[in-house]
């Protein structure tokens, strides 16, 4: 204690002599410094400035309680994260060669892209599809698609991600029946659904249905996967959208874990025991560009987490106490503009989420604000990450910005600031009203216009677009989709209708029907069941639909 | 004498949910002193349409991001012409590749702004519409 005070006074007196000297002459660049998400930021931090005497308590070590230094003892030293590329795109046909190119280059995990109408429960011939065929990610509309996009690729082998959220039943019963026909059972399978409808109402968009039979569709899979399917991430509870919609990084953490609070209540309220489930929740947040303080928000967000599960939640095992979490980088950190900059953006931010201590990550391609990345590019992106693993030498040692005065700090701020708003939600009634009011819409709102007010002034800039810009030709060598993707789908669906038992659809949809309307038959049994027979996406999500109705946006401006 | 306020409604056709870029233009406009009225995602084409005639709007500027641009942002140029609303003056914006914005423009597209574009050069563009 003794030594802080005097640390204290010996910062003070060097702040009144050393720095006036310097600064009245020559002023900062700045009134005030503050952090990508408006955070101020001090001159130097110093010890004095953080509580070293709770250490134990809020920081401690790698692989324990509260797990703000990682979620195992050794990390990195044991094994890479997972290099992760999210892609898909046209026929799934196109994806399998995508992916096995991937896995040739020395990728780890497969992540599935699916197109908007995948997303959303539209098959390809629906008329909502038209123009959006293929074009985001792979279309598929019956199981026949997905065993297409996993020919060759040993589904015992390779982990795989899928963000699919409103109709992840569906993907995943596909998934599960594409391991049976190539004889890997259920509980061999490994990968992630990103299942998290909340952040879709908040802000991605793809909602299918209002927010109380989409829990029960969740619930419904915590609770199969639990019994069948063990080594499933059930949920991907996800920030990397709230953050690309605008948000800050304190409200991220904050929305994201409120998200997964109102998850871990329902299946709790369904009856599932705490433990029994919360091992598999995982989480995904984004990385953009501000280094220190997006790793201060994952050391945040880990030790929000496992207080939340053991102290509100009782969860026991310190599995369930464990944030783990997938990142990208920024999408909306990239620009169209001298898009060779790019590389180094994605650089900055894939050392952030290897210092914030992922499990996963994905690396955008330089070309990406201007269509969808070329092979070229994406291996620029995997290349990134390989040279922070193998060159940077930053995986050596577990948490290596612990005991920064300035990331401890940081840490902290994230912590309480997005404790009060998770308390804040907690007061409103949980995030479901608090969508439903329009709260967390328009606190990202704000947030984003108050960014773009910034750059549109010149106080933040953006290398190549309000500064340093030059004249450039127009980027040749995107990637194109053919757009005659959609005949070419609609014709396999036809084909599909025509060749499978349309009895035995019929009859699976109606049982399914049936199910829906009551709340004590679990789904999955149901969806499986279905999707072998070659009912399409879209048919059974109108089912769903009919029951269930649809979800409309409340619109705040 | 007064000007007249121009109306301007911010459509987001297609299913793609990026709505950031839309929410922030209808927002600066608004600012700037426009009627500025927001669709929401996923909407028709002829639901946007019907917004637009029914709102009596002077511009309709769409927003997609998922590359649908070249068959959703034509159509509704042509379902405002077949309900005799051509003077309703049409722009976009999104991730949108240069090589399209020809053919863009050439469907009646008046101009197509591209991630980084300053709201003053929107605000410019739409003054010199200004047709009174």
């Amino acid at each position: 204690m003794e030594e802080f005070k005097k640390i204290k006074k010996a910062h003070d007196q060097w702040e009144e002599t050393t720095v006036k000297k310097v600064t009245s002459r020559f002023p900062e660049r700045k009134e005030t410094f503050v952090t990508g998400s408006d955070i101020p930021v001090e001159r130097a931090y110093y010890p004095a400035s953080f509580d070293e005497e709770k250490w134990n308590e809020e920081i401690g070590f790698p692989g324990e309680y509260p797990f703000t230094r990682g979620v195992q003892p050794t990390m990195y030293r044991g094994r890479f994260w997972t290099m992760r590329q999210y892609a898909g795109f046209g026929t799934a046909e196109e994806s399998n060669k995508r992916y096995k190119y991937l896995l040739e280059q020395g990728q780890t995990g497969l992540s599935v892209a699916f197109d908007l109408p995948t997303q959303i429960g539209y098959d390809s011939d629906d008329n909502m599809s038209i123009g959006e065929v293929g074009k985001v990610g792979v279309a598929i509309d019956t199981l026949k698609d997905m065993e297409i996009l996993f020919d060759g690729i040993p589904l015992d082998k390779v982990s795989t991600s899928m963000t699919i959220n409103a109709p992840a039943s569906v993907l995943l019963a596909m998934y599960i029946a594409v391991g049976e026909k190539q004889g890997v059972s259920r509980d061999q399978l490994r990968g992630t659904i990103q299942n998290d409808i909340l952040k879709e109402y908040i802000a991605r968009g793809t909602y299918i249905f209002p927010p109380e039979p989409s829990m029960r569709l969740i619930t419904d899979i915590f609770e199969f996967c639990s019994q069948e399917v063990p080594k499933w991430n059930t949920i991907s509870i996800s920030g990397y959208h709230i953050r690309e919609a605008g948000s800050t990084a304190v409200q991220e953490v904050a929305f994201t874990i409120a998200d997964g609070m109102e998850y871990v209540n329902a299946a709790v309220k369904a009856g599932l025991d705490v433990d029994q489930f919360a091992d598999r929740l995982s989480f995904f947040f984004n990385a953009h560009n501000d280094l220190l303080e997006e790793v201060a928000k994952y050391r945040a967000a880990r030790r929000i987490w496992a207080v939340i599960m053991k102290e509100r939640f009782k969860a026991r095992s310190s599995k369930s106490q464990m944030l783990r979490f997938h990142t990208q980088t920024g999408g909306s950190t990239l620009t169209a503009q001298q898009p060779d900059n790019n590389i180094v953006r994605v650089a900055i931010q894939t050392l952030a989420a290897v210092l914030g201590g992922t499990q996963s990550l994905h690396t955008n391609s330089k070309d990406e604000a201007l269509a969808l990345p070329t092979e070229d590019s994406v291996r620029i992106a995997l290349r990134t990450q390989q040279i922070v693993a193998h060159e940077s030498g930053v995986a050596n040692t577990v948490d290596p910005l612990a005991g920064s005065y300035y990331v401890e700090e940081l840490t902290n701020k994230i912590y309480h600031e997005a404790m009060a708003y998770i308390e804040k939600i907690q007061e409103m009634g949980g995030m479901v009203k608090a969508i439903e009011k329009g709260y967390v819409q328009k606190e990202i709102q704000d947030a984003a216009y108050r960014y773009q007010k910034d750059v549109e002034k010149g106080e933040r800039i953006v290398v190549g677009v309000n500064k340093f810009a030059v004249k450039e030709e127009a980027p040749k060598d995107l990637l194109k989709m053919d757009p005659t993707l959609r005949e070419i789908q609609i014709k396999k669906l036809a084909h599909i209708k025509q060749e499978r038992d349309n009895e035995a659809v019929r009859r699976s949809l109606q049982n399914l029907e049936e199910a829906a309307k009551r709340s004590d038959v679990n789904l999955m049994p149901l969806i499986i069941e279905a999707v072998k027979g070659y009912a399409s996406l879209g048919e059974i999500c109108n089912v769903l639909r009919d029951v269930y109705g649809e979800y409309r946006e409340s619109i705040v401006l | 004498m007064k000007e007249k306020k121009l109306r301007i409604l911010i459509a987001k056709p297609g299913l793609d949910g990026h709505d950031r870029g839309a929410k922030y233009v209808a927002r600066a406009l608004k600012d700037e002193g426009y009627e500025v009225i927001y669709t929401g995602i996923r909407q028709t084409a002829e639901s946007i349409v019907k917004t637009a005639i029914q709102e009596d709007v002077d511009f309709v500027g769409l927003s997609l991001l998922s590359g649908a641009h070249n068959e959703l942002f034509p159509k509704i140029v042509e379902l405002l012409k077949e309900n005799d609303a051509e003077d309703i003056v049409v722009f976009g914006g999104g991730v949108i590749p240069e090589e399209d914005i020809p053919f863009l423009r050439e469907k009646g597209i008046q101009a197509v702004f591209t991630p980084g574009t300053p709201i003053k050069t929107i605000v410019d563009f739409i003054e010199s519409q200004r047709n009174d």
